[in-house]
């Protein structure tokens, strides 16, 4: 039943099971609540109801806090008790063409069109900026455009017609949207594009129950807030897998040989194959990383790369498994060669016995069930949301880089006598500071989707992070790494509250890409540093364990710390006393 | 399709916008029989039925709506 949720949906279906899908879904287990304002301007009662069944999908167990109808902009600007004492981790703004006040009266001037105009902008600046006070990120709808247009074609052009003026707005929504990084848009006029406007729009429902948008259509609206919200808590997929024959190309390239596969200009499969192609390589350029997971003979499926009309080479793919062993194997060497987790994988497989021996082996990876038919398979990545991203920070695209530089460490890691000539040869230079405001998103990005090597796995939103590094009470550090190879980015970080003469760790984490590199050791000496200048006495740390962070059970008997209450194996507490304090002797120059 | 018929796809939907398997509808279950059968939940068996028996309800249809037997006879009607 939970299989619905998946792209494509049957809409009626999912209405009409709801509560059945609801059901099976509360039969999981979930650690992660969430706590999801709606303010409406219009009915907004089903579309909480689907949204709930998105995020339980994700993972998320949330409770809403809804507001009367159509009193998003009373809510939003004067606030009330019950919203305030909701505390909610994530508003969400469902306006539509309907919520506009006022649109300019075809008789007045060019003037006050203009005023109309910025009426309409200054009142969503308001609440927007009413809403700050609430620390979270903010979800707010562009417009989907009016189904009918009495100026016809020239409403999208004449300054007093609606399509125009929702343009203009949809523009301004989207500027405000790039220097406010608590603004996410909900681009609800790409979805009634996409879905058309006929079947976006219901005037039966509207006038009947006041829904601004059709019952049909909200499914594919639920889908895609809550694609929005997994990716600002850090829930997106980071590495694509791909198969070969039939995927990247058509035909066997066994059988038919590197001028037999199907990709190029040649024919229209073979169009469709590249298109295919291009966009598995604008992934890559935004940060995507892709693989190979494919039954080939590794040196000839080297070759359907060298295809003169291949659009991706073997370069592009961080990691490349050809051979004879099952695709779940082949996965899990994925998986461990990259150091990301099987849940942040997507596997794309013309091949539904191969995708199925995925799904039942490794259930943590998304495989969609794209069936056979190329021209489908971008649907199925794109609707389902696995890559969306909150922004495009300098560290996503350069990701793959990272990756790569990487492999060139290990290479080199195989021709020193030990471990430590290793590290020295890498001439390392840490940058370890306080938060400042350029690094603000990398900083929150990696805290929300960095697990493995990460003490407590708290999440945090911008807002938050914002609040943390403006406060006198607490140490907020980052650390950057730079190696002869390159440039790693800020891949640590660590947030601590001073309480009286004790310093408390609240967050510790590191990109697994600097694993081993005494990084952490780094971290600690600069923290130790802090805490002297301000007289405190001892550092606590807590240890939370969850199904990911093993690695890192033990860091604080690494560091030196004494254990204090291991009350049960799933939390720990330490302590290190500053004064016992001795620095690690490491090869990274700080600072 | 008989009216009988139309019967059994109406129970179904019943059981499916009220998860109950057990639920068993009469031609005078009203929405004082069953808890859920709140407004809110009127708009999703409209939209299921319209689904289902691919017709559409006029305004005035709606309003008289109020039990099972005026759902089914006019599904007949309409069908």
């Amino acid at each position: 039943m939970i299989n619905l949720l998946n792209y494509p949906f049957d809409s009626a279906l999912i209405l009409r099971k709801r509560r059945a899908v609801r059901k099976e879904l509360m039969g999981r287990t979930y650690t992660k609540k969430l706590r999801v304002a709606v303010l409406g301007g219009s009915t907004t009662d089903e579309l909480i109801n689907i949204i709930e069944l998105f995020l339980l999908k994700q993972g998320f167990l949330p409770t809403f806090y809804q507001s009367e109808y159509n009193k998003y902009y009373e809510d939003a600007v004067f606030g009330n008790n019950e919203f305030s004492a909701f505390k909610p981790d994530i508003i969400y703004i469902h306006t539509t063409n309907i919520n506009v006040s006022q649109f300019p009266a075809f008789h007045t001037t060019a003037e006050e069109v203009e005023k109309v105009f910025e009426n309409e902008l200054f009142k969503f600046q308001t609440i927007w900026k009413s809403l700050k006070k609430y620390n979270c990120p903010i979800i707010q709808n562009n417009f989907d455009f009016p189904i009918n247009r009495s100026l016809g074609n020239l409403d999208a052009y004449e300054i007093h017609g609606k399509t125009y003026f929702l343009n203009r707005l949809n523009l301004e929504f989207a500027k405000e949207a790039q220097i406010n990084s608590s603004l996410f848009i909900n681009d609800i006029n790409y979805l009634a594009a996409s879905i058309g406007l006929q079947n976006w729009f219901d005037k039966h429902i509207w006038f009947t129950a006041k829904y601004a948008i059709s019952f049909d259509a909200i499914p594919t609206l639920s889908n895609n807030i809550v694609n929005i919200i997994s990716a600002i808590f850090g829930k997106s997929k980071k590495c694509l897998v791909l198969d070969l024959d039939n995927t990247c190309w058509g035909g066997v390239i066994g059988d038919d040989g590197l001028k037999g596969i199907k990709i190029g200009k040649e024919s229209a499969s073979g169009e469709a194959y590249m298109a295919f192609q291009n966009y598995v390589k604008e992934l890559k350029l935004r940060g995507v990383l892709l693989a190979v997971c494919s039954k080939n003979e590794h040196e000839i499926a080297k070759e359907g790369f060298t295809h003169s009309d291949s659009v991706l080479a073997i370069e592009d793919f961080t990691s490349f498994k050809a051979n004879w062993n099952p695709k779940h194997t082949n996965l899990e060497n994925i998986a461990s060669e990259i150091n990301i987790g099987f849940d942040s994988l997507v596997f794309i497989d013309d091949n539904a016995v191969e995708r199925n021996i995925v799904e039942s082996q490794l259930p943590d990876v998304s495989v969609p069930d794209v069936g056979n038919d190329i021209l489908n398979f971008i649907e199925y990545i794109e609707q389902n949301g696995y890559f969306e991203t909150g922004s495009l920070s300098a560290d996503d695209i350069n990701r793959n880089k990272f990756y790569s530089e990487n492999q060139e460490r290990i290479n080199e890691l195989s021709i020193f006598e030990n471990y430590q000539d290793f590290l020295s040869s890498l001439a390392m230079e840490a940058e370890i500071k306080k938060f400042s405001d350029v690094y603000i998103d990398r900083i929150t990005q990696l805290i929300n989707k960095t697990n493995q090597f990460n003490l407590t796995t708290k999440r945090y939103t911008v807002s938050e992070i914002e609040a943390i590094a403006l406060s006198e009470n607490y140490i907020h550090l980052y650390g950057k790494l730079i190696d002869k190879f390159g440039d790693n980015g800020l891949i640590s970080i660590l947030i601590a509250e001073i309480i009286g003469d004790k310093c408390v760790i609240d967050t510790w984490l590191m990109s697994c890409r600097v694993l081993k590199r005494d990084m952490e050791f780094a971290m600690l000496d600069v923290i130790v540093e802090e805490c002297k200048k301000r007289n405190i006495s001892e550092i606590l740390g807590t240890y939370i364990r969850t199904q990911k962070n093993n690695m890192v059970a033990n860091l604080y008997a690494e560091f030196g710390f004494e254990l204090q209450s291991g009350d049960t194996d799933n939390l720990t507490k330490w302590r290190l006393v500053l004064k016992d304090y001795i620095k690690k002797g490491i090869t990274i120059k700080i600072n | 399709m008989t009216r009988l018929e139309i019967f059994e796809k109406l129970q179904k939907i019943f059981r499916d916008i009220f998860d109950d398997n057990t639920l068993v509808i009469t031609d005078t279950t009203n929405s004082s029989d069953i808890d859920e059968w709140d407004s809110l939940n009127h708009i999703n068996l409209v939209v299921a039925i319209e689904k289902e028996m691919g017709i559409k309800f006029s305004f005035e249809e709606l309003a008289i709506l109020k039990n099972v037997g005026a759902m089914v006879d006019l599904m007949l009607q309409k069908k």
